[in-house]
């Protein structure tokens, strides 16, 4: 009997915090799908309305900014490169990062695994007038590559890494050693398949960093065509059912990323081996 | 020139330790040679060395009449099987056992044939397509060994392979090793601590202590003359009884029990050792003990007792019917005792 009390409470509690998350996407979601003049009458809407394909298609298609040259559909390819560029670099470079620190005998490798740990300390907005000048210098602004690299490299994904790698027997490395592998296929035929999880972890990560990057791409870009959808969001000068359908739009990467590598994120969150 | 030679290797690790001292060995082809010592006295290390895995700080290893100190762990041909069996946990049974053979650029067909082959042999041919953590600690030992047979290297290493299977599995395994080491006839060296493996496998045994090797030879050798005292201690289960004692023109004095030795020896301080099984008990001995504790183990029974200060053990068969605090009579014969010198540590 009590134990169908608690249960009960339990999924009470769970229920709650579900509506509290859920509730409010779900109102911005069904106004979406009203006309902004309803909205504007009627205030926010609980239930669906039938404008959902016409307000959805046009907040798609539609030129907006300033001298509306970017459309939403071109904002959501923006952030998907640079999202996507972010998290593939970081994975890289981190993997590789890691791999020199832990497996080569390099001197003072700890003082520099801390060094690059404690650019943590760092954030972006610190650096991000030196980053200009050195993007701007190297021709990088208005480009894919310019809004990329200045954030492609992850202490904390190092960090991770390299607490992986370290818990990795030394024997399975030697083993290798005496099946003939090098230092290049011991890293492609061990540690990316190992790490498979780790990086789908990381990617996930790095993917939403990147994607919900605001202020360096609004210094980085000039030009409306290198727009992202989160900068977007603030500059999204619509009918309000316009706003709301793109607000529910720009969820939709970072979820579909989500579903996708969910099984191995929470394999790599919570991995101890 | 032998298979495999060691000579005056030394290994001294970047924090002073030495974990192998001025050893020299040499391997025939097709022997099985057994390591065995203490955790810690530096079987392991030399091992390893033979490996490739560990620099040599001095010395030199040949095999097959190449100085390999140099060569590349990948290049010199060995296999080694890992006390935790360092099985790649991402491959499948086959991958792992494919792994070294793809390196060497064996054509796929080829390493198909040999992966079955040694998969059959050992009996592990339906787990090809598993992957290690869906197997049990056997199957895990029979894969760890098919990857080190399938590359048929000049020599296998077997750093402990047996230290985490149980106690029925081990003497399986045991045996299995052997039996295959016979079949293929390749030059292996085993490392172990416990010396019934050592005894059982080995058609040499070297007694290795704090890095120093305290004797080489058959395990009949070793067990019937041990160089030093602490060989004697270390083979042979229950441990062999050391006494204390003085000798004075070939007789033994431990507290007051006399044994004579039949020679004329004169030794101020000297270690007196008898194997438990070496002391016969009958109603004629001339000595006698109370039995402080026995212990039963089915055919044979250990008791424990007491000559003076000293403890000894000697184990007969159960049938005699004795019980603790019962006084027993015995006999230890002069021809069958070993005699070290304390000051040296050596048999006399």
């Amino acid at each position: 009997m009590t134990k169908y009390i608690s249960l009960t409470i339990n999924h009470f509690i769970l229920s709650i915090g579900l509506l509290v998350m859920i509730v409010p996407i779900w109102i911005i979601f069904a106004s979406s799908t009203h006309s902004s003049l309803f909205i504007n009458t009627n205030g926010l809407q609980f239930f669906l309305g039938d404008n959902f394909i016409e307000n959805y298609s046009r907040v798609l298609f539609k030129q907006s900014g300033f001298f509306n040259e970017i459309t939403a559909l071109k904002m959501f390819f923006n952030s998907f490169v640079m999202a996507t560029g972010i998290a593939t670099l970081s994975v890289v470079t981190s993997l590789m990062a890691a791999y020199g620190l832990v497996y080569f005998k390099v001197k003072y490798a700890t003082v520099i695994f801390w060094l690059i740990f404690i650019t943590l300390l760092v954030p972006l907005e610190l650096r991000i007038m030196p980053s200009y000048i050195v993007m701007s210098k190297l021709n990088l602004v208005n480009t894919f590559a310019g809004l990329i690299l200045p954030i492609s490299a992850s202490a904390i994904a190092t960090f991770f890494f390299r607490q992986f790698y370290k818990s990795i027997p030394d024997e399975l490395l030697e083993a290798a050693k005496l099946d003939g592998t090098n230092s290049l296929r011991f890293f492609i035929d061990f540690l990316i398949p190992l790490s498979k999880t780790m990086i789908a972890a990381v990617f996930i990560f790095m993917f939403v960093f990147g994607y919900n990057q605001y202020l360096w791409p609004l210094i980085m870009t000039t030009s409306e065509q290198y727009w992202t959808v989160v900068m977007g969001l603030k500059t999204m000068y619509g009918s309000i059912s316009d706003r709301f359908a793109f607000v529910i739009m720009s969820m939709i990467p970072p979820v579909i990323i989500i579903i996708f590598l969910q099984k191995l994120f929470i394999q790599g969150i919570f991995q101890n081996k | 020139m032998s298979f495999l030679e060691l000579q005056n290797i030394t290994k001294i690790y970047p924090n002073g330790t030495k974990a192998v001292n001025e050893t020299s060995l040499n391997i025939e082809n097709g022997e099985f040679v057994v390591f065995v010592g203490p955790s810690g006295c530096g079987k392991s290390t030399l091992l390893r060395m033979i490996a490739g895995l560990e620099d040599i700080t001095n010395g030199e290893i040949s095999l097959d009449g190449n100085i390999i100190n140099q060569i590349d762990p990948s290049e010199r041909d060995v296999a080694m099987v890992f006390q935790n069996y360092a099985l790649y946990p991402h491959m499948s049974v086959f991958n792992n056992m494919a792994y070294g053979l793809k390196n060497r650029g064996i054509s796929k067909e080829e390493i198909n044939n040999k992966v079955n082959d040694v998969a059959k042999l050992l009996e592990i041919d339906q787990l090809l397509t598993r992957k290690p953590s869906m197997l049990s600690g056997g199957q895990r030992q029979r894969v760890a060994m098919g990857r080190a047979i399938v590359r048929n290297p000049k020599i296998f290493l077997f750093d402990e392979p047996l230290s985490n299977l149980d106690a029925k599995l081990r003497n399986q395994m045991r045996l299995e090793i052997k039996r295959l080491q016979r079949q293929m006839g390749v030059t292996s060296i085993f490392v172990t601590h416990d010396q019934t493996e050592a005894m059982t496998l080995g058609d040499r045994i070297v007694v290795i202590n704090n890095g120093v090797v305290e004797q080489v030879g058959t395990p009949k050798e070793i067990y019937s003359k041990p160089n030093t005292k602490f060989v004697a201690e270390f083979i042979g289960s229950p441990q062999m009884n050391l006494f204390n004692c003085k000798i004075e023109n070939g007789i033994a004095h431990i507290a007051d029990m006399k044994i004579n030795l039949n020679n004329s020896t004169n030794i101020g301080d000297a270690t007196l050792g008898i194997r438990p099984d070496d002391i016969l008990i009958s109603d004629n001995g001339k000595h006698s003990c109370v039995a402080n504790l026995v212990e039963y183990l089915g055919s044979d029974m250990i008791i424990y007792s007491k000559i003076g200060d000293q403890e000894f053990s000697c184990k007969l068969s159960s049938k005699i019917n004795l019980n603790a605090g019962d006084t027993f009579k015995f006999e230890i014969s002069g021809t069958s005792v070993h005699l070290f010198d304390n000051t040296t540590g050596s048999r006399v």
